[in-house]
């Protein structure tokens, strides 16, 4: 969610910053609205020390989402607990929280990360933890690719994954620990007891190696260099697997073709060429068809 | 066995696979051949940088051979900011 004042798109109702500031004058927050993020269809805004997210339309609200802000809140010192119960606003889910600094991308924080997730997947699952959010984000964003010649490595990489995460049905095994489900660095905020995890909307019981994925595709694509990973896993600790590849392969393989889809999208959009990093991402996805 | 140098009774240990004799009373230590050797090969190794992460079949051939540390140092700017810190 807050990630930096560029995250801004400006095509957002400023009627919805006004409602959103009033739910968090409500929850305590004083002084003028700033807007966070606004961006793929969520707007986050702060009020002083509150901050109101708006979700986006198609994400679960009510019940369902409830209970992922109650597994946040019985997560002390690793998620961030919301200021009470989410509310609605036009039938999309709006959640209220305590402002936390978010990490810094000149000193990104890997042995911390590393040892945040291990903690979550420790923890004790509570008896009502709803299943993860399902990997349904790579069919969506694949599903949206124009045709092309990076789209179509994109869509074949795409089709070689197994069913359970093209469909986004449950899997074979899903595991048996609590996980958030969409990490990656703009999850965290440091607050005054130290990191905690944020967006819990997919938080739910699942397979850990969901959680690594997104960094482990970043490494195996030469984007995230050698020392910022072994920093993730030497904070992660000990993993319960000998071959870590072997856990960490089918979702890392699906980050990787949903970064490549993402990255292929933006750069459509805003009429400009993929950069180096973007171009590795789809040179993943060439060598994941072949392997 | 005892000591060559003031005739105490000597132990074996093994550590790591070599055999060392120390002296109960000078705690003097006594290697069979090769056992240094083994040593200093065993101190070569634990000083030595730790072996490079491993990678998926479809990793990138820089992270397979491993050039050096820092090869593909992230510029976090454009693609990789969005890569590392957006869904």
């Amino acid at each position: 969610m807050p990630t930096s004042a560029t995250e801004r798109t400006g095509h957002t109702d400023p009627m919805d910053i006004a409602r959103l500031a009033a739910l968090g004058r409500d929850a305590g927050g004083t002084g003028e609205p700033d807007v966070l993020y606004d961006r793929h269809g969520v707007l986050v805004v702060r009020v002083g020390a509150v901050v109101v997210k708006l979700h986006q339309a198609d994400r679960e609200a009510g019940p369902a989402l409830a209970r992922r802000l109650d597994a946040a809140r019985a997560l002390p010192g690793i998620a961030l607990a919301p200021l009470g119960p989410p509310h609605r606003l036009d039938g999309r889910a709006v959640t209220v929280w305590p402002y936390a600094e978010p990490v810094r991308p000149e000193a990104p924080p890997w042995t911390e990360a590393g040892r945040l997730l291990a903690a979550l997947h420790r923890s004790p699952v509570p008896p009502d933890a709803p299943p993860w959010g399902r990997p349904g984000r790579v069919a969506r964003v694949v599903g949206r690719l124009a045709p092309g010649t990076e789209t179509d490595v994109i869509r074949r990489a795409f089709a070689a994954l197994p069913a359970w995460i093209r469909d986004g049905t449950a899997p074979p095994d899903d595991g048996k620990v609590l996980i958030h489900g969409d990490w990656h660095l703009g999850q965290m905020v440091r607050a005054e007891t130290g990191w905690l995890l944020i967006d819990v909307e997919d938080l739910g019981v699942g397979d850990p190696a969901w959680d690594l994925a997104r960094p482990a595709a970043l490494y195996a694509a030469g984007v995230l260099g050698t020392d910022a990973w072994t920093a993730f896993l030497d904070g992660y600790g000990p993993s319960p697997h000998t071959d870590l590849w072997a856990a960490l392969d089918e979702p890392a393989r699906a980050l990787a073709i949903q970064i490549a889809a993402t990255c292929v999208q933006s750069a459509r959009e805003e009429d400009r060429d993929l950069d180096d990093a973007e171009t590795a991402m789809v040179d993943a996805c060439a060598r994941i068809i072949r392997a | 066995m005892h000591c060559p140098k003031c005739r105490g009774v000597m132990r074996t240990y093994t550590r790591n696979g070599v055999h060392i004799e120390q002296c109960d009373n000078c705690r003097g230590i006594f290697l069979d051949y090769g056992e240094l050797e083994a040593l200093s090969r065993m101190e070569a190794t634990h000083h030595a940088p730790p072996p490079p992460p491993s990678a998926p079949a479809w990793g990138a051939p820089a992270v397979h051979h491993h050039h050096h540390q820092g090869h593909h140092r992230p510029h976090h700017g454009g693609g990789v900011f969005h890569m590392l810190f957006s869904t």
